[in-house]
């Protein structure tokens, strides 16, 4: 039992975490892009200066990048061993698929829907 | 007599040799990692069926005419202000759920059961505003298998016609209402499971064992709860 929990410890001294700095700072990211996702949506948007065909693809990326801020920071996976990493990542890369071939299988419903 | 070993019988020592993780992390962590990986292909199957079903369609509730209510405050007009506080109260909640991990690496028990407790008030403040939200939907007529009347419908909508509009309404209804309800359940659970493993810090229980890797589980359960929230977000009422 007490050899364990050493063993934990030395692990955990041994690669880099998050500091109280770090978090804030990552927090802070993560407002502020939410903060520019609601004055898009808000002023943008409705005032015409941006349209909302570009205002999307501009919430997916924005929304994507706030993804990668919560998993490899706040669930840590940037400090995880390779391996790891790789063992999430490659398989969310099967949802690209299911994305391909809803988003063609739904060009189809729209004749359906006539 | 020699002492050389030959080749073969040298003792590996690379991560995959065997006798330690290779991916240097607990197991339990590692099943928490690939449980969540499966949960993100249930959201991503809702998410991507509530997508092709509302790019089929031909007209779409407005996000901006239905969720512009702040519950106890104004009934309407103030679009997307609700759901920015819920949104600021789930990233402040995984805020201090990393600080309760951080302080658990320095074994600091004090300061874990405050950052706990923080993080379980933040879960029922979203949980309730949650349900308020559900209750603003429900009075004005929407639920699984049920719309607002015809004329009502209208101040949705910006265009269509009584068909096409009643049809997109109830799909609207039915994702919105499953897929907030699924991702409600998952915020419960959360806090159900974050204030057993506060109650266990109380009790010592990681005190005594030397580490608070519980936490850190119960940590990546809490951030992918608030990982979901950003797509359901974005998906229900921005785009």
């Amino acid at each position: 039992m007490s050899s364990d929990s050493k063993e934990v410890h030395h692990e955990e001294g041994d690669h880099q975490t998050m500091t109280k700095g770090r978090i804030l700072k990552v927090a802070g990211i993560l407002t502020f892009i939410t903060a520019i996702e609601f004055i898009i949506a808000l002023w943008m948007v409705p005032s015409g200066t941006l349209p909302i065909q570009y205002a999307n693809p501009v919430y997916i990326v924005l929304t994507l990048f706030k993804a990668f801020y919560i998993v490899a920071f706040f669930m840590h996976l940037k400090f995880e061993k390779m391996g790891l990493a790789l063992s999430i990542i490659v398989p969310i890369l099967f949802i690209i698929g299911l994305i391909l071939v809803l988003t063609n299988e739904s060009h189809h419903w729209i004749t359906l829907r006539g | 007599m020699s002492t050389a070993v030959s080749q073969i019988d040298e003792i590996k020592t690379t991560p995959w040799s065997g006798g330690r993780s290779p991916f240097n992390v607990e197991y339990g962590k590692i099943m928490m990692w690939f449980f969540l990986l499966s949960d993100a292909f249930t959201f991503s199957s809702l998410l991507i069926s509530y997508g092709a079903l509302r790019f089929s369609a031909s007209v779409w509730p407005a996000a901006d005419k239905v969720f512009q209510s702040v519950p106890g405050l104004y009934d309407s007009g103030k679009p997307l202000v609700f759901v920015g506080l819920m949104t600021f109260i789930l990233i402040v909640s995984s805020v201090t759920m990393v600080l309760a991990v951080e302080a658990g690496h320095r074994n600091s028990k004090k300061e874990v059961i405050t950052w706990m407790i923080l993080t379980v008030v933040f879960g029922f403040m979203f949980l309730g505003c949650q349900a308020l939200e559900w209750s603003h939907l429900h009075h004005e007529g929407f639920w699984w298998g049920s719309t607002p009347n015809a004329e009502k419908l209208k101040e949705f909508f910006t265009g269509g016609t009584e068909v096409t509009r009643h049809l997109t309404a109830q799909e609207f209804a039915n994702l919105f209402f499953t897929i907030t309800g699924f991702h409600g359940f998952h915020v419960f659970t959360g806090v159900i499971i974050n204030i057993i493993i506060t109650v266990n810090v109380l009790l010592g229980t990681y005190e005594k064992r030397g580490s608070y890797l519980m936490v850190e589980k119960v940590g990546l359960y809490w951030h992918f709860v608030d990982l979901v929230w950003v797509f359901v977000f974005t998906f229900f009422y921005l785009v």
